[in-house]
């Protein structure tokens, strides 16, 4: 299957002036490609929960996205500390923000769990010291 | 309901210098600071109150497409937030009244 869409986007680390806009963008494109507003809904907040993870946690990093006529594939990695127990950190309510953080609004421990409920297919690689890569499917129909 | 009406019987004052939503229909109400639970549970057409104003807000306002965001107790908004508002359509109303009050007087309102 071809790809029809490729975008590279960089996310700055702990900026907030800019956080976001990768997902705004992609949110744009899927939009105007006709794509039916419930999955333009579920990509974005899972994609918006990525980039703010590696603005927060991942000391900034990239995102790689892939459209095609059936589904999009969004990989966003970051060169961070990793997470060290990734299923404690699936956990709803379980987050290591730090409380200037949280004062923004951030830091309910919901960004994973969020992430998976919203793709269709979700994977995540992490090793401490390592950096953490995210890949999100969300299937169009 | 619009954002009009609303903000005319509730006499909230409108932040944004866009009107451009102003006649977007309100169809419900929620109040949360947690701003990935509210990115979860925001219908579309909501009113959402939030005591945060920093430009996060915006992002969470447009993902969600809730009619606007309602700031509660004269709570100071960040310039940047209302020029960010602005550029995407997302429109800030402000009250001096509590965000308990508010969710019930909207309520009201758009139940009858």
């Amino acid at each position: 299957m071809s790809s029809v869409v490729v975008r590279d986007y960089i996310i700055p680390a702990n900026d907030f002036t800019i956080a976001g806009d990768a997902s705004s963008n992609v949110r744009k494109i899927l939009s105007q490609i006709g794509v039916a507003p419930d999955i333009v809904k579920r990509t974005s907040i899972a994609m918006y929960e990525a980039e703010i993870n590696a603005v927060i946690h991942g000391n900034g990093g990239q995102a790689h996205v892939e459209i095609d006529e059936n589904k999009i594939v969004i990989i966003i990695s970051d060169q961070g500390p990793g997470i060290a127990d990734l299923e404690l950190a699936m956990q709803e309510g379980y987050s290591t923000a730090p409380d200037s953080i949280r004062e923004m609004g951030f830091g309910a421990g919901m960004g994973l769990s969020n992430i998976k409920k919203n793709s269709d297919i979700l994977e995540i690689k992490t090793a401490v010291n390592e950096g953490t890569t995210v890949y999100i499917t969300v299937f169009f129909k | 309901m619009t954002i009009n009406e609303l903000s005319q019987k509730l006499d909230l004052k409108i932040i944004t210098k866009t009107e451009k939503n102003i006649e977007k229909e309100v169809t419900g109400v929620y109040s949360c600071d947690l701003l990935s639970h509210a990115m979860a549970k925001i219908n579309e057409g909501d009113v959402w109150i939030t005591v945060h104003t920093n430009l996060n807000v915006v992002a969470v306002a447009s993902l969600t497409d809730c009619a606007c965001v309602l700031i509660p107790e004269n709570i100071e908004i960040d310039n940047q937030t209302i020029e960010r508002a602005s550029e995407k359509d997302v429109m800030l109303l402000a009250s001096e009244k509590s965000a308990a009050l508010l969710c019930y007087e909207i309520f009201k309102l758009i139940k009858d």
